[in-house]
This record gives structure tokens, C-alpha cells and sequence, in this order.
């Protein structure tokens, strides 16, 4: 098993200062915490008009430690050539494309995401989509923007049958309205990752393993946002066996990229 | 031995049927954990029969009844005793009579804004009696939100630099808002304690509580979930703290501001 993180990042955040945007830094605590490897994107990159040169800046970040940093590059659906950087990012062997509609001024499940989730499907690389990066309540104040909705992230799915989507940073309300939205089928094709659903005593992460079943969840942190341990601390808080630990870790992923 | 210094229980009053579920569950994280004292409060009822954040003294006094019961069914439960401000006889009078029953410090919430004067006489009364006051905040309020007349850090420095003999805890640095702007309030407020507590758990949070206020002011807790409490505790344990920095958040720095005597040795 392999554990892997699918929501790390690099480089500094626009709202307010980080301190470990380096891959020294992240390499660090995954090893510290016993994260093999890690699905990496370009932090700032999110409000770039143009995400392509954040991807440039993340291709080269990871370059020296491609053996346990994937790139996850960003791509602006609504950009002229999107294309290109879809591409290149399947060049690169990315393990899946970030888009974050709300941050780029498109209608989550509007006509250009359908294209872009379209092609992702076509390629066969999932979608890493991201519900938030903070608490509403310690946004800046020109920070306004909405969450990503939970009806957009049932539209994609439900926009082509092989479309996979993995959504970081959703609480209880949002997994559980999107997953039984959907058909059992539809809701197979979606991953969530566990970084922002709470243990106890409210057991909100109990719940969603024990109604949905352990297959549909693996491992997100938002380092360097937020400290790596709170994952791993939810699970420690469980009562799982160690293959459904191991499959929340890593093997669910692996499951879901075959 | 670790003090969570921000607990919560519920009661039959408290408007959801799993109380006794939740309730369970806290005391069987905490002894995943490692926890040994859960200082905690009831909070009215929880909104069921008037507003959390505003309860009305009927709800007060029964919240801190099943306070006291708790605290007498299990030896690692410790109470704060909950008030409302606005009703400042009710008031100092429960704080009268929960100190007796055992009760080791006062909850604040948000009723009154901290700053406002009508805090004054319970802030004297927590000093005379040698209890700290638990106090929400928003961190950084930048508008009234609903359901609670919330402080923040400004504010509670206000009343704290009134009472300079009365020890406060500035609830949850983790619970909401901007947690950078409280710790520049109160790194120069020395009766301030920062509690660590809340849902959120970012990096940078925690290293500048570190920084800027220093582990001797900084105390551990939970709020209302614990895996982030846990998660936060794990990340200073790799900190490489100096010297026994980390056992004063974990419980010494508790052991400073709670009355003598509360906490057993060997818990």
C-alpha cells in the first residue's frame, strides 16, 4: 500500500502568508507523518487568470522529486487553448487536472466544464476539484467567493459515464447530499478525500464510512495550509480494521485509477 | 497528563436524541487520546428552549445541575460554571454555588460583548475565588452575526486589563475568524491565556500561537472536535519545543491557572 495524499500544494497563498510553501517542507512532514507520496498543485495558481505559467512553476518545483511529488496542474476551462495545458499536463504524466470553476468565473456545471470534464473523461484522468481552501469564517475580506457547490459536482458526474471526480475539502452535508444524489453507479465514480470531515464526538466521518462504505474515501491533507496530522488523527480515532485503514490510505485510490 | 481545557457535554434538554451517544464518545476519544481532565461546560440547552448563546437563566441553572452530576460521575470531568451575563444576580450566584459544588472556573460565551461593563462584577468575583473565565471569541469580528453577541480578541482584552488579577482563556485560536489578528491583541495581555481548541488546524496558526505568545500562555483543548485537537497536539510534539514546553500546554500551564489541587497527580 501506498499511502498518498491527494491535496498538497506549493507556493504561497494570496490571503495571507504561508510559511512552508516548499517542497523541502512538504517532503519533511510527509515523512514525518508516513505519507509515501503526494498529488501536489500550485497554490496560488487558483485566482491566475491564466493558470499556465503556475504550472510551469509547479512542473519545475517537483522536477528533482518526481518519485514522490505527482503534479496536478490547473486548467482554465474557459481560456482560449485550454487544450494545450490539458495536454500538457497528460504529457506529464499528472495523475489528475485541477479546475476550480468558482475561483475562475464559470458556472461549475456549465457548458465549459462539461467540455473540459469531458475531456478529462476521454483521457481517463479524473478531475481534482476543490470545495474550499478555509473556514468561511477567517476568509480575507475580498475573499468572497462561494463554496463549490454540491449540485455542480452532481452534474458533472452525472454529465458523462466516464467521468471520475476526486472532491477535497467537503464536509458531512456535502458528501452525503452529492453521494446519495446519485446513483449507486454515478456515486462509484466520485472519491472524497477525509481532511474535512470531523471525527468525534460528533462521528461525522464514522457515519459516512458506516452509509457509505470505506471504498469511497481516501487520504487529503491541504498541507501547507493546514497540518498534515488531523487524517491520520481521525483514523487513529476509529474503529476500522487495518485493510480498510490501508484502503482509506492509499489502496481506494489505486482502486479508483485502475 | 493532558487537560482539555475546552469540553462540552449535552443533556436530556439539549434537543437531539443522540446526547448520551456524543457524550460517550468524547470520554472514549478521550481515553484514545490520553486525555485525563475534560474541563467542561453545558451551554444552556444547546438552543432547544432558548438560544445557545443567549440561555435564558432557567436553562443555565439546569445545564450547570447536569454539570455538577457529570463532574460527580466520573473523576476526569471538570466543570465550568455557564452564565448569562444579562442576569447579574442569577449570575453571581450560580458562580457562588457551582464553586462550592466543585466547579473549577467560569464559561463566558456570548451574551453580552466582553468589553461591556455589566462583566465586570463576574469578573471580580472569578479573580476573588481564584477560577479562570473561559471566554468565546471570534477572532477578528468584523459584524454581528447572528444568534450570539460574539467578542473578540480586542474586546476580552478590554475586560481583561480591567481585572488584572482574573486569569481569562481566549476560546478556541482554531474556532473561526482570523486567528492572526487575536494573537497580536493579546501577546501583550499577560492574564490572557490562548486556547488552542477548534476545528481549524492551520500550520500557521499554531506557529505563531508558538512565536507570539509562547508556550508558558498557551493551553490545549478540544471544543467540539477532538481529532483536530489531537492532530494539533501531534504537530507540536514534532516541533522539537524547548526544554518542557509542550508539557505546559499539554497540562501545566493548566495546572497554573485552575484553583490548586484539581487535577490529580498520576492522572
Amino acid at each position: 500500500m501506498t499511502v498518498t495524499d491527494v491535496a498538497a500544494f506549493v507556493g504561497d497563498y494570496p490571503y495571507r502568508a504561508i510559511s512552508h510553501g516548499t517542497t523541502d517542507w512538504l517532503l519533511s512532514q510527509m515523512d514525518r507523518v508516513g505519507i509515501d507520496r503526494a498529488w501536489v498543485g500550485h497554490l496560488p495558481s487558483f485566482l491566475y487568470r491564466d493558470p499556465a505559467p503556475g504550472n510551469a512553476v509547479l512542473e519545475q518545483s517537483l522536477a528533482q522529486h518526481r518519485d514522490r511529488l505527482a503534479p496536478v496542474p490547473v486548467v482554465h476551462p474557459g481560456l482560449p487553448r485550454w487544450e494545450d495545458d490539458t495536454n500538457r499536463a497528460i504529457e506529464l504524466d499528472a495523475p489528475a487536472l485541477r479546475a476550480y470553476p468558482i475561483h475562475q468565473g464559470l458556472d461549475p456545471s456549465g457548458g465549459a466544464m462539461r467540455v473540459f470534464a469531458a475531456a478529462a473523461a476521454s483521457a481517463r484522468v479524473p478531475l481534482l476539484l476543490t470545495v474550499k481552501f478555509e473556514d468561511v469564517r477567517q476568509r480575507h475580506p475580498l475573499d468572497t467567493v462561494a463554496d463549490l457547490p454540491a449540485a455542480a459536482v452532481r452534474q458533472l458526474v452525472r454529465s458523462d459515464p466516464e467521468l471520475r471526480i476526486i472532491v477535497t475539502h467537503a464536509d458531512r452535508a456535502f458528501v452525503e447530499e452529492v453521494h446519495f444524489g446519485l446513483t449507486p453507479r454515478e456515486a462509484a465514480r466520485l472519491l472524497w478525500d477525509i481532511s474535512w470531515i470531523w471525527g468525534p464526538p460528533e462521528n461525522h466521518l464514522a457515519a459516512l464510512l458506516d452509509s457509505m462504505g470505506v471504498k469511497r474515501f481516501t487520504l487529503g491533507t491541504a498541507m501547507p495550509l493546514r497540518i498534515p496530522d488531523t487524517s491520520f488523527a481521525r483514523l487513529d480515532l476509529l474503529d476500522v480494521s487495518s485493510a480498510e485503514r490501508s484502503a482509506i490510505l492509499g489502496d481506494n485510490l489505486h482502486a479508483f485509477l485502475d | 497528563m493532558l487537560i482539555d481545557v475546552h469540553a462540552h457535554f449535552y443533556t436530556e434538554r439539549s434537543g437531539r436524541a443522540d446526547w448520551q451517544t456524543v457524550n460517550a464518545a468524547r470520554l472514549d476519544a478521550g481515553r484514545r487520546i490520553g486525555i485525563t481532565a475534560h474541563v467542561a461546560s453545558i451551554l444552556g440547552s444547546w438552543g432547544a428552549s432558548s438560544p445557545t448563546y443567549f440561555p435564558s437563566p432557567e436553562d443555565v441553572t439546569h445545564a450547570n445541575d447536569r454539570m455538577v452530576e457529570l463532574l460527580r460521575e466520573h473523576r476526569e470531568i471538570h466543570g465550568y460554571c455557564v452564565v448569562n451575563p444579562n442576569y447579574t444576580d442569577h449570575a453571581l450566584g450560580e458562580i457562588e454555588q457551582r464553586l462550592e459544588q466543585g466547579m473549577i472556573g467560569v464559561k463566558l460565551a456570548a451574551s453580552r460583548r466582553a468589553s461591556d461593563k455589566l462583566l465586570d462584577p463576574i469578573a471580580s468575583l472569578a479573580g476573588e475565588r481564584g477560577v479562570p473565565i473561559l471566554h468565546h471569541v471570534w477572532h477578528f469580528r468584523r459584524r454581528d452575526w447572528s444568534g450570539q453577541e460574539a467578542s473578540d480578541a480586542s474586546e476580552l482584552a478590554a475586560l481583561a486589563e480591567r481585572h488584572l488579577a482574573t486569569d481569562f482563556i481566549m476560546a478556541h485560536l482554531g474556532g473561526g475568524g482570523d486567528w492572526s489578528h487575536s494573537l497580536r491583541v493579546v501577546r501583550e495581555v499577560p492574564n490572557i491565556w490562548v486556547d488552542l481548541s477548534g476545528s481549524g488546524v492551520d500550520v500557521d496558526m499554531l506557529d505563531a500561537a508558538v512565536r507570539e505568545i509562547g508556550s508558558a500562555r498557551l493551553l490545549w483543548g478540544a471544543d467540539i472536535t477532538l481529532g483536530t485537537a489531537w492532530a494539533k497536539l501531534r504537530y507540536l510534539e514534532s516541533c522539537d519545543l524547548a526544554g518542557d514546553d509542550l508539557d505546559l500546554i499539554k497540562y501545566g500551564n493548566a495546572f497554573q491557572i485552575f484553583p490548586a489541587g484539581v487535577f490529580r497527580d498520576g492522572d
